[in-house]
């Protein structure tokens, strides 16, 4: 079974190189394959290029996919860096 | 035998030097298209594999260099470097062509080429440029698979001669500098990086050469020459032999000059001097106290944001202040709080703000502060912190009205509320200054002087606001006149007003460093020089051998003077 949800760039600065890295990261701890999808555009969350291209800012709402075997704990994982902006200035 | 060919450019750093190319390319290369049979392309994944490794391990290396050198913050770029080696949408697509029978220079190539066709339709310029990450990495695989040496600048030769399309504070910091003899640059100005570093590693620049680096390859002979602004190549043994010459005689004048250094800056009639350097990085603190400044008149903060991919932190901003408070010891060290535009910082990915149809009138350094307060508390806590090391001073950039300096006292106040709450140690009575660069606040100097604590008179700025002239535009870079009368009455004025509430004035701007104004700003009561440090054993020669009730005559005979020219032959007069 498939999971998704929606989630919101809280973060200032919006998916810049520094938070995307970050993204790319988390999403490389589980083996769920995760999608990230804004508007028409759909891309893998363990791509940095494909992240960056969605050139997301702040404000903007995603659609967040996971499916897998870790696919419940992936999307919480990747809410989680998210509601946090990355840590950055909010 | 090949032909001496001269190059014109702008002469970014002074002196001459005779030595090889070292090509800091921006690989263009040619990638080679073959068709990989079947039984082979098995041995291509495995080429395209060590390629990849090869990369990997170069990258690392460098984050490692950079988060050494500047904090773990810098190093952020890297990260996402080495995030693109292993991005899985780029691998499956460059897989799919090396199966199809596609060389993995050429699989590379097509799939960055489509990739940033899709970059290129985004609006947003920060987003736009990312592609450029991308197509750096890919060019760094394809070095690799073509085992090129990646010419890298920790590798560098003596007597190298760098010679690229622009200088990055990244490059700078990887540079051996006691190997680097000249730069020599497509692009970039006067006050460009590439000129400032030069003119601290005292070493000869020039820039602005629009496409010498397609004119050159690694290891041919060079000459620059950045006293007159060009750059020769192969020169002729005769060329040669001439700048030897001149060479010689620079280093007999560095010889000579460095007999002042232990010296006092003293006029002949006994008027104390104080000569200050400027700097751009912490790494120019050796060249500082080698040519006996007195302090640091001017630390462009601005190589903080530059070098980076985020906003420094409390932290960033501390450790490296810290650092050059306690290798300056009992020194003054005024830091220049952030003088950047929102454009600057939207470009480095910073920020997030609408292109200005003006940007030097626009929203930088000050204004940029007040707007967002944040970006000005976190670096005056690292300066708070940091003060505790050594005697730091902060002075604000482009303040237009007097409500700039209260609204950031209000922030600086806050500061040390925020750091006193948290027990951290700081210098509660830290000098606060305010640049005189604009026009506005020059005007009323006199009730500037009773809001900070010193004033340091920025003429770059200031005379292009006065003025009303663009210096980098051909067309009217001759109105550009360090010596207009409304300059030298301006200079006077805010002299005097400082003095009348005792406090001392610098000058920071290129006008300060230049031998042919010393007599004069002397004479104008001038107390404080600050200058790329090359420039201070000249300068305190050359006033050592000043009078300074002499000085004053001419000054006063000076702001009489109602065109510049009157100007010159007054000052000529006098010399005589």
């Amino acid at each position: 079974m498939m999971k998704e949800k929606k989630i919101k760039i809280v973060n200032k600065l919006g998916l810049h190189a520094r938070p995307a890295s970050l993204l790319v990261q988390t999403a490389m701890k589980y083996s769920s394959n995760i999608t990230i999808i804004k508007d028409e555009y759909k891309v893998d969350a363990k791509s940095i290029m494909g992240i960056l291209m969605l050139a997301a800012s702040c404000g903007t709402e995603l659609l967040l996919q996971t499916d897998g075997a870790d696919e419940q704990q992936a999307l919480e994982g990747i809410e989680k860096v998210f509601n946090e902006g990355f840590g950055e200035e909010i | 035998m090949e032909n001496e060919i001269i190059l014109k450019g702008i002469a970014a750093s002074s002196g001459v030097t005779i030595g090889k190319v070292f090509l800091l390319e921006e690989d263009e290369f040619f990638i080679p298209v073959r068709k990989i049979s079947k039984d082979k392309i098995q041995a291509e994944f495995e080429r395209l594999e060590k390629a990849v490794s090869v990369t990997e391990k170069e990258i690392a290396e460098n984050k490692e260099a950079l988060s050494k050198m500047l904090g773990e913050n810098y190093a952020e770029i890297a990260v996402a470097h080495l995030l693109i080696l292993k991005d899985p949408m780029i691998s499956k697509e460059v897989d799919i062509l090396i199966n199809s029978g596609v060389n993995a220079e050429y699989a590379i190539y097509q799939v960055v080429e489509k990739m940033s066709k899709t970059f290129d339709n985004i609006d947003d310029e920060y987003f736009k440029e990312r592609k450029n990450d991308l197509i750096d990495i890919s060019k760094k695989i394809i070095t690799n698979l073509l085992g090129k040496k990646s010419k890298n600048l920790s590798n560098l030769d003596s007597g190298s001669v760098v010679v690229a399309k622009m200088l990055t504070p990244a490059d700078t910091i990887t540079m051996k500098n006691e190997m680097v003899a000249g730069f020599a640059t497509d692009t970039g100005g006067k006050t460009s990086h590439t000129a400032l570093i030069a003119q601290s590693l005292e070493i000869p620049a020039v820039v602005g050469l629009k496409n010498i680096s397609a004119q050159v390859y690694h290891g041919m002979s060079i000459i620059v020459d950045g006293n007159k602004g060009i750059v020769i190549l192969n020169p002729s043994k005769k060329t040669k032999q001439e700048y030897k010459k001149e060479y010689e005689i620079q280093i007999t004048d560095r010889r000579h000059l460095e007999q002042f250094k232990n010296l006092p800056t003293v006029t002949l009639d006994g008027r104390n001097i104080k000569l200050d350097a400027n700097i751009e990085t912490p790494d120019e603190i050796s060249s500082v106290l080698a040519n006996g400044a007195e302090g640091i008149g001017l630390y462009r903060s601005e190589f903080m944001y530059m070098a980076t991919k985020t906003m420094p932190t409390e932290d960033d901003h501390y450790q490296n202040y810290a650092r050059i408070a306690k290798q300056m010891g009992s020194k003054k060290v005024i830091i220049r709080t952030i003088d950047l535009g929102g454009d600057k910082l939207t470009k480095l990915g910073l920020m997030n703000i609408g292109r200005e149809e003006n940007p030097f009138m626009g929203l930088r350094a000050i204004r940029l502060c007040l707007k967002y307060p944040l970006i000005l508390k976190t670096q005056l806590k690292g300066i708070l912190r940091a003060s505790v090391h050594g005697n730091l001073q902060i002075m604000y950039p482009m303040i237009s009205k007097i409500e700039e300096i209260r609204q950031a006292n209000i922030i600086l106040e806050q500061a040390k509320q925020e750091l006193k709450k948290q027990g951290e140690k700081f210098n509660p009575d830290i000098k606060v200054g305010a640049m005189i660069e604009v026009p506005s606040i020059a005007v009323i100097a006199d009730l500037v002087a009773k809001e900070v604590d010193f004033m340091s008179i920025g003429t770059n700025d200031l005379i292009q606001y006065t003025i009303a002239v663009d210096r980098v535009n051909e067309d009217v870079a001759s109105l550009y006149e360090p010596l207009h009368p409304a300059i030298l009455r301006l200079i006077k004025m805010i002299i005097d007003a400082g003095h009348k509430q005792g406090k001392g004035v610098g000058m920071c701007g290129e006008m300060a460093s230049s031998i042919e104004y010393a007599k004069v700003l002397i004479g104008l009561g001038l107390d404080e020089f600050s200058m790329s440090s090359s420039k201070i054993l000249k300068l305190k020669k050359e006033i050592r051998e000043i009078s300074f009730e002499n000085s004053k005559k001419l000054a006063d005979s000076l702001l009489k003077c109602s065109v510049t020219k009157e100007v010159y032959d007054t000052i000529e007069k006098f010399n005589d």
